[in-house]
C-alpha cells in the first residue's frame, strides 16, 4: 500500500535525551508532551469524581465533609475544563496531525508553540498546588459574591492557575490559524482540507476570541477579592451578574472549543472508515464556522433564572435554537455518509459510533435547557449536569479517543489489540449511559446540583449513576492498558494501516522529524476513496 | 422502596402541567430524531458492512436538496418549541394582579420568610391551595436560589436586588423548597418544607400565635423612626412626593422617562434615592443603606403598599395622579 522509502530515523528515536522532549520544537513531540499532561489531568480529574460518585450513593452526608464535597466537584470540574477538555483534541491530536494534514514540516510558531506548553504547565502546576495546599470551593463557575468574599479556600492561587492556562490556549489557536493559512502544501486549496482541519480553524477563532474575556473576568475576582474593588460584590457597588455575562461569554463557547475539534475527528474517521467522501464536506466546513460564530451569542441562556429581562432570556432562547441547527446538520451529514459506503468496522469507528449515540442525546436535550418555560425547572438541577456531560464526555472525550485510536499507529507505529479497543468502547458507552442517564430523570424531579446531601427517595438512582461510574472507569482505564501493551509488542503498523487517504498516511509511522521527505503535492480532495483503487500491501 | 421509586416530580401548582406538556412534546420530538439517526445509523452499519477493509464506497459527495431539508425542518421544529416555551415562560414570570404576597430573605443558610400579618418561618412555608402566592425576595450574602420543583418554578436571590416567583398550588401537602444556587458549606441544608394547605386550615395557622404586628404596621413604625414621614406627607405638600397610592403605578422622573413603582423600585429609592428622582422634586433624600435591613425595607415597602390612593383624596391635596418616593 505504500512505496514510501522507511527510514529508520523517526521522530521518537531521533533523539533520546530528556532535553531533546523539553526543548524539543516538533510539533509531534510537544504533542506528547501534551498528551502526557492532560492524561495525568483526567486522572486527577476522574479521582474526584470517584469521590463526588461515591458519596452520592447515600442521601446522607456520610463519606466526606460537606466542605470536603464542595471542593471535590470544584476541583473535578476545574481539572476537567480547562486541562483536560479544552486541551484535549487541539493540543495533543491538533498538534500532532495538523501540519501532516497539511503536508508541512511543522506549524508556523514552533517556538510558541513550544512555549504554550510551557505555560500550560505553569498554569497546571499552579492550580495544583491550590489544590495540594486547601483546595478551592467556589465551583468551577467562580461565581461572585461567593467567590470574591463568601469563600475562605484557595480562591486566587487556582484563578491565577486558570488564567495562566488560558494564554496556552490562546497561543495554540493563534498558532494553529497562522499555520492554516499560511502553511498549506501546493495544490492543498481550501476545500480540499480534511474537515479537522476546517473544525480546527473554527475552534482557534474562539480560543482566540474568547479566551481574553475570562482571564479579564479571572483577573476582576482577583482584584475584588484581593484589593476590595467592587467589580461584583453589591456591597462594593457591583453586580452579581454582570460576572456571569463576563464568564458565559467565553464559557459557552468554549463548549465549542471542546466538541468542534472532536466533531472535526469525527468526519476523518466516518470517511476514513465507510470509504467514502464526507457527505456535503462544505455544509459540514462552514457548520463549523456557524458554530464558532453563533457561539458567541448565546451565553446568556445561562442566566435565564438569574435576573435577566424576559425579553433578553427570549432572544437568547431564540438564537440558542439558531446554534443547534449546524450541530444537527453535522450529525445528518455523518448518517448519510454511512449510505452506500463499504464500513469497515475497526475500533476507531467504534467509538464514533459511541460519540453519535452520546452526543445525539446531548445535543437534543439542550433543547429541553433552551426552552424557557422547561429551563426556569431544570435550571440549576441534576438534568443540566447530565446534559453537558453527555456533550462534553460523550461527545468530546468519545471523540478524543475516536482520534486517539484512529491516529495511534501514526503517532507510535503500533498497532493496538482491536478486539479490546472495541470492549472499551462499548464499556465507556455503557458506563457512561448507565452513569449520566439517571441523573436526567433525577433533574427532572428536581435534584439541584452541587448538593452534598439528598432526600433519601432519590437514593435508587443515585446509586445507579455510582455503578455506572464504575463501568466506566473499567472503560477508560483499558486504553491505558492495551496502548502502552501496544508499544512494546504491538504490530507494526505501517505508513497506512487503515488504507486512508490523508496526507499524515502518506508518509511513515512514526513520522520522521521534518515529516515527509519531500513536501507533497495536493490534487484532489481529501476524501477520494471512491475515486481510488485500495490495493493491499 | 424498589416498588415506589419516584421517577416523576409531583403536580402541585396551575404551572407544573403547562411546563410538563411542553416538556413531553419536547421528549417526543427529541426522541423521534434521536431514534431516526439511531436507526439509520445501525441500519447502514450492517447492511454496508465490508470486513476486508478493501471495498470503496458509492461516490455520493452530497445533496444541496437534502441539506436544505435537513436543515430547515429542524429549524421548523425547534421554533415550535421556542413560541411554546416562551408562551409558558412568560406565564411564568409574570404574576396575575391579585397575589397574596410572601417576602423571604435567604441567607446562608437558610431561608426566612415573612408573611404580611407579621408570621415569620424559617425553611418552613405555610400556604393555602388555590390561591396565586407571588414571594419576594432578596439575599443578604452571596447567590441563592428559591426551587419550588412541585410547582416547577424557581428564580436566584441576588443580594441587592429583588426576585420574585409566584404559583398557585393546586394540590395540598408537603413539598420540597431547595436553595438551587450554589453558596458554599451547607447548599445542601438550605432546604426546607412548603405546606399546601386548605383555605381553612390555613387560616387557623394564621390564628396560632407568634404574632409581632403585621408587616406594615412594622414599617410605619420604621416609616416614623427613621423620620421618612417628615418628607413625605400624605397630603403631596412635603419636601418629598406623597407616598398614597402609590404602589403599582407609573412614576415620572425628573429624567423624562417613568418606572414602575414596584418593590425594586422603592427598595431602590430607600438604598440609592439619587438614582431616580421623581419629577418636580429636589435630590434631597439621603440613603438609608445600612440604616435598615432587609427585613425592615420590606416592611417598609409593605406599609407604602397599603397606603391607599384615597386617603390623599381625603387629605383633599395631593392629586390622584401618580407621585413617587425619591
Amino acid at each position: 500500500m505504500t512505496t514510501v522509502a522507511e527510514s529508520p530515523v523517526n521522530y521518537l528515536n531521533a533523539k533520546h535525551t530528556v532535553a531533546s522532549w523539553l526543548l524539543t520544537k516538533d510539533h509531534k513531540r510537544i504533542g506528547l508532551l501534551y498528551l502526557a499532561l492532560v492524561t495525568l489531568a483526567f486522572a486527577i480529574g476522574a479521582v474526584y469524581a470517584a469521590g463526588i460518585r461515591l458519596e452520592l450513593t447515600t442521601p446522607e452526608g456520610d463519606l466526606v465533609s460537606a466542605d470536603t464535597y464542595n471542593r471535590l466537584f470544584t476541583m473535578h470540574g476545574v481539572m476537567m475544563v480547562f486541562f483536560v477538555l479544552i486541551p484535549a483534541v487541539p493540543a495533543i491530536l491538533g498538534n500532532f496531525v495538523l501540519p501532516l494534514m497539511l503536508g508541512a514540516k511543522d506549524v508556523a510558531f514552533p517556538k510558541i508553540n513550544l512555549l504554550s506548553w510551557y505555560v500550560f504547565l505553569v498554569g497546571m502546576v499552579i492550580t495544583l498546588g491550590a489544590m495540594v495546599t486547601g483546595g478551592v470551593d467556589t465551583g468551577w463557575t467562580f461565581y461572585p459574591p461567593f467567590s470574591t468574599q463568601g469563600s475562605g479556600s484557595n480562591v486566587m492561587l487556582a484563578g491565577v492557575g486558570v488564567f495562566i492556562t488560558g494564554f496556552s490556549s490562546i497561543l495554540t489557536g493563534l498558532n494553529f490559524m497562522v499555520t492554516i493559512h499560511r502553511m498549506r502544501a501546493p495544490g492543498l486549496t481550501w476545500f480540499r482540507l480534511p474537515l479537522f482541519v476546517w473544525a480546527l480553524y473554527a475552534t482557534s477563532l474562539i480560543q482566540i476570541l474568547g479566551t481574553p474575556v475570562v482571564a479579564i473576568t479571572v483577573l476582576m475576582i482577583a482584584l475584588e477579592r484581593g484589593l476590595g474593588l467592587g467589580f461584583f460584590d453589591p456591597r462594593l457597588g457591583g453586580d452579581p451578574v454582570l460576572f456571569q455575562h463576563l464568564f458565559w461569554f467565553y464559557s459557552h463557547p468554549a463548549v465549542y472549543i471542546m466538541i468542534l475539534p472532536p466533531m472535526g475527528v469525527i468526519s476523518e474517521v466516518i470517511a476514513c472508515f465507510s470509504r467514502k467522501n464526507v457527505f456535503g464536506y462544505s455544509f459540514v466546513a462552514f457548520s463549523s464556522l456557524a458554530i464558532a460564530i453563533f457561539g458567541f451569542l448565546v451565553w446568556a441562556h445561562h442566566l435565564f433564572v438569574a435576573g435577566i429581562s424576559p425579553y433578553s432570556a427570549m432572544v437568547f432562547s431564540f438564537l440558542t435554537y439558531a446554534v443547534a441547527i449546524p450541530s444537527a446538520v453535522k450529525t445528518f451529514n455523518w448518517t448519510a455518509t454511512l449510505y452506500r459506503g463499504a464500513i469497515w468496522m475497526k475500533s476507531p469507528m467504534i467509538w464514533v459510533f459511541g460519540f453519535i449515540g452520546l452526543f445525539l442525546i446531548g445535543g437534543l436535550t439542550g433543547l429541553f435547557t433552551a426552552a424557557l418555560g422547561v429551563d426556569v425547572h431544570i435550571h440549576d438541577t441534576y438534568f443540566v449536569v447530565a446534559h453537558f456531560h453527555y456533550i462534553m464526555v460523550g461527545g468530546a472525550i468519545m471523540g478524543y479517543f475516536a482520534g486517539l485510536h484512529y491516529w495511534w499507529p501514526k503517532i507510535t507505529g503500533r498497532m493496538y489489540h482491536d478486539g479490546l479497543a472495541k470492549l472499551a468502547a462499548l464499556l465507556v458507552f455503557i458506563g457512561f449511559n448507565m452513569t449520566f442517564f439517571p441523573q436526567f430523570i433525577l433533574g427532572y424531579m428536581g435534584m439541584p446540583r452541587r448538593y452534598h446531601m439528598y432526600p433519601p427517595e432519590w437514593q435508587v438512582l443515585n446509586i445507579m449513576s455510582t455503578g455506572g461510574a464504575t463501568v466506566l472507569a473499567v472503560g477508560y482505564i483499558l486504553p491505558g492498558i492495551y496502548f502502552m501493551w501496544s508499544l512494546y509488542r504491538g504490530e507494526r503498523a505501517g505508513a497506512n494501516p487503515w488504507l486512508a487517504t490523508g496526507l499524515e498516511w502518506k508518509t511513515q509511522s512514526p513520522p520522521i522529524p521534518e515529516n515527509f521527505p519531500v513536501t507533497p503535492i495536493v490534487t484532489e480532495g481529501a476524501y477520494e476513496y471512491s475515486k481510488r483503487e485500495i490495493k493491499v500491501a | 422502596m424498589l416498588s415506589g421509586i419516584p421517577l416523576f416530580p409531583e403536580q402541585a401548582s396551575t404551572m407544573a402541567p403547562a411546563v410538563d406538556n411542553l416538556y413531553f412534546f419536547i421528549v417526543a420530538v427529541t426522541a423521534f430524531f434521536a431514534l431516526l439517526v439511531v436507526i439509520l445509523v445501525g441500519y447502514f452499519a450492517i447492511k454496508y458492512r465490508d470486513d476486508t477493509g478493501l471495498r470503496v464506497g458509492a461516490p455520493i459527495t452530497g445533496s444541496i436538496p437534502l441539506e436544505i431539508g435537513w436543515s430547515l425542518v429542524p429549524f421548523f421544529v425547534a421554533m415550535a418549541i421556542f413560541v411554546w416555551a416562551t408562551v409558558v415562560f412568560f406565564q411564568i414570570v409574570r404574576p396575575p394582579d391579585q397575589t397574596l404576597d410572601i417576602y423571604a430573605t435567604g441567607k446562608r443558610w437558610m431561608w426566612r420568610f415573612q408573611h404580611i400579618d407579621g408570621h415569620r418561618e424559617i425553611n418552613q412555608l405555610h400556604v393555602p391551595v388555590n390561591r396565586p402566592i407571588k414571594i419576594t425576595f432578596t439575599s443578604e450574602d452571596v447567590l441563592h436560589d428559591l426551587y419550588f420543583p412541585a410547582f416547577r418554578v424557581k428564580a436566584d436571590a441576588i443580594p441587592g436586588r429583588y426576585s420574585s416567583v409566584w404559583f398557585t398550588a393546586t394540590k395540598t401537602g408537603e413539598y420540597h423548597l431547595f436553595c438551587a444556587e450554589y453558596c458554599g458549606t451547607k447548599h445542601s441544608g438550605m432546604i426546607g418544607t412548603v405546606y399546601v394547605m386548605e383555605q381553612d386550615a390555613y387560616q387557623e395557622w394564621l390564628a396560632g400565635g407568634g404574632l409581632t404586628g403585621s408587616m406594615s404596621a412594622r414599617g410605619e413604625q420604621l416609616f416614623q423612626q427613621l423620620a421618612c414621614n417628615t418628607c413625605h406627607l400624605g397630603d403631596g405638600t412635603g419636601r418629598g412626593p406623597s407616598l398614597a397610592g402609590l404602589f403599582g403605578t407609573q412614576v415620572e422622573l425628573q429624567n423624562g422617562q417613568t418606572v414602575l413603582a414596584d418593590e425594586s423600585y422603592l427598595r431602590e429609592s430607600i438604598l440609592n434615592p439619587q438614582n431616580r428622582i421623581v419629577a418636580g422634586y429636589q435630590p434631597l433624600m439621603p440613603t438609608f443603606q445600612g440604616l435598615v435591613n432587609e427585613d425592615g425595607l420590606m416592611s417598609l415597602i409593605e406599609y407604602v403598599k397599603s397606603l391607599p390612593a384615597d386617603r390623599a383624596a381625603a387629605a383633599g391635596a395631593a392629586p390622584p395622579a401618580p407621585s413617587g418616593g425619591e
